[in-house]
């Protein structure tokens, strides 16, 4: 599809999805939002790209091919749940360590966060390898191209 | 700290299906990492098995929120018996996988999602949760769709389409009974249900929930009469993918019914396991009977399937310790056997180019090693003394005579004696009567590769060995049985003892 208004458009909108999306995922900490909804905020941005400029403009987006986006987040997800076992608690159980930023300042990090992060990096990786399988044609192979 | 190897099965298929992902585009980095993870599935679930043997049952409140707030693991004999089932069967389907699958097949995501339909089946084999049961069966399910359409064909579209949207009916249905019972009980906790549900007053809407799950897990085992989606659908995939689904998937909807049924739904017996007991003999007759009229390997094999799920089903519309002891006992020895004759079914084509009966022949002349290797499985299946299905039809058999229940009895044997006449009808047209084109159009075994034949060599030693050494295969049975027939002893394990 070419059409000035949607490429104007995305051009303002894809970056503010996304950053939509980074606050959805830290947010859904405690409230609601997380990785789930946010990586699908996140790949509507990058589907709007892939519609606005083509699903090359939306690889080029992505960086990494999403296959690998989604191994990484499953990784991700997956080294979660371990260090549970080196403080000798059940499995998954949420550790967290406070990093102190001066001034009474801290910034909690944790293993549901870094869960989180999974999560989002699986739906981005996973949606966005549907999007462009049915965006582009059949005969070349997406897991060919850099 | 006992607690990590009921997890360590799950982790295992985790870190499998992410490393396979990441070396998507290294194909024989992928391939390593594929059979590695399978293997060191298989290596977790013997741990598994030795903990829960010697351990008893372990539980895990994950996230260490207390039972039954949090999601419980809880793992007992049937289960752990059932994960390493899973584990070989596993192991076995992606060693035939390798020489089978071709860089088409590769691309579209093989490695990845068997292990994520690994990880499905032994998910709903380690939970101790209804709702997180359901979880584990939409992943198995999402990774069986897109392993069934691996290929892209007409025909398999075709299946895939009436798999999915019959599996969906079923998913509806489950979800369906899951609300009713959170609403009666207020909560899914398999041991918390198993101790509320007796004080529920009214049994009329708890009957109505254990009928929608009985339907659900049903449609998933293809008991009669909702098995339509099976034959439907299972001779189309590769024979790798087709080996894992006959073995595990229709299992893990009995395992749900053995489950649901000795565990939760026990408030009336003679309504719920009555139904059962007609449902699972119409499922032994309508499956042998539809075997018979089929001509395709995988067909007719698919139609066994459900036949043979009904006799697992019988053991438990029986409920008696015995009954229960030969459902598990059958369930271990058909998942063995299932899996090795769509392998063999698979080589048997390859060989002499067709899955189709009447397009091929002159196997045990080219490949009289084959022959053997299809009779061990076939036979067994048909419940000759003294290969495992023998004594897993004797037990059931003998467990419906001390009931009394004579038509099923006859049913179970009548079952078995049309069995064989699907079996020798394959045996008679793929390797007794000559090839069509003329000798020498069925290759030798020599052309078949080792790595096809090893895992069809491992799965026939197993059904000998549970053949000819059939007392401690019987003794762990035993104690599964034992335990699924004691739900107030799952309860303490999960929950404490009562005040």
């Amino acid at each position: 599809m070419s059409s000035l208004i949607l490429r104007a458009a995305t051009r303002v909108l894809a970056p503010m999805m996304l950053m939509l999306s980074l606050f959805l995922l830290w947010r859904g900490h405690n409230l609601p939002g997380g990785g789930f909804i946010g990586g699908l905020v996140a790949t509507s941005a990058i589907a709007l790209q892939g519609i606005a400029f083509g699903p090359e403009a939306a690889r080029r987006t992505l960086v990494l091919p999403p296959a690998v986006i989604a191994g990484i987040g499953l990784a991700a997800a997956l080294v979660a749940t371990l260090p549970a076992g080196l403080a000798a608690l059940p499995f998954f159980t949420g550790l967290w360590l406070k990093l102190d930023l001066g001034d009474g300042a801290t910034l909690p990090l944790s293993t549901p966060l870094l869960f989180d992060i999974g999560v989002f990096l699986v739906v981005i990786g996973g949606v966005c390898a549907i999007l462009l399988a049915l965006e582009e044609d059949p005969e070349t192979d997406p897991t060919e191209q850099p | 700290m006992s607690g990590w190897y009921a997890v360590a099965p799950l982790i295992v298929a985790v870190a499998a299906a992410a490393a396979t992902t990441l070396a998507h585009a290294a194909p024989r980095t992928q391939r390593a990492l594929s059979l590695g993870g399978a293997f060191a599935l298989l290596l977790a679930a013997v741990a598994l098995m030795d903990a829960v043997w010697r351990g008893g049952m372990i539980v895990v409140q994950s996230s260490n929120w207390a039972a039954p707030f949090g999601i419980t693991l809880a793992v007992d004999t049937f289960g752990a018996v059932m994960t390493l089932i899973a584990a070989i069967t596993g192991a076995a389907c992606l060693t035939f996988a390798i020489p089978e699958i071709e860089e088409r097949h590769r691309r579209a995501w093989f490695h990845p999602l068997s292990h994520v339909l690994l990880l499905g089946v032994c998910g709903a084999f380690i939970t101790g949760d209804l709702f997180n049961l359901y979880v584990w069966f939409e992943v198995m399910l999402i990774a069986s769709f897109g392993l069934m359409t691996i290929g892209g064909t007409k025909a398999q579209t075709d299946g895939a389409v009436k798999y999915v949207s019959l599996n969906l009916v079923a998913t509806l249905l489950f979800l369906l009974a899951v609300g009713l019972l959170y609403g009666m009980t207020g909560t899914l906790n398999y041991a918390d249900l198993a101790r509320t549900i007796p004080t529920v007053g009214n049994t009329g809407v708890l009957t109505a929930a254990a009928m929608l799950l009985m339907a659900a897990f049903g449609m998933k085992a293809a008991v009669f009469p909702l098995f339509f989606w099976l034959p439907a659908a299972y001779h189309t995939p590769l024979v790798s993918v087709s080996a894992v689904f006959a073995g595990l998937l229709t299992k893990v909807g009995v395992y749900a019914l053995i489950r649901a049924f000795t565990l939760l739904f026990t408030h009336d017996v003679g309504w719920t396991h009555q139904i059962l007991l007609w449902v699972s003999g119409l499922t032994m007759i309508t499956g042998v009977l539809g075997a018979a009229a089929q001509s395709e390997m995988r067909r007719i094999l698919s139609w066994h399937i459900i036949s043979q799920i009904g006799y697992m089903v019988m053991g438990l519309a029986l409920y008696t310790p015995l009954a229960i002891v030969g459902s598990v006992f059958y369930l271990v020895h058909h998942i063995v056997v299932k899996a090795n004759l769509f392998l063999i079914a698979g080589v048997a084509a390859r060989l002499a180019g067709s899955m189709e009966l009447k397009k091929i022949g002159g196997l045990y002349r080219a490949a009289p090693l084959l022959g053997v290797l299809f009779f061990i499985p076939a036979f067994s299946l048909a419940g000759f003394p003294p290969l495992s299905g023998f004594w897993a039809k004797l037990i059931l058999v003998r467990a419906a005579l001390e009931d009394r229940e004579w038509w099923i009895a006859a049913a179970a044997l009548v079952t078995g004696l049309l069995t064989i006449y699907s079996m020798t009808k394959i045996w008679g047209e793929a390797f007794w009567k000559p090839h069509p084109r003329g000798d020498g159009a069925a290759a030798p075994l020599a052309a078949a590769p080792a790595a096809m034949l090893a895992p069809i060599v491992a799965l026939a030693a197993c059904t000998i060995a549970i053949g000819l050494f059939a007392q401690p295969f019987w003794i762990v049975a035993e104690r599964a049985a034992a335990e699924l027939l004691d739900p107030a002893a799952y309860a303490a394990a999960v929950l404490g003892r009562l005040p």
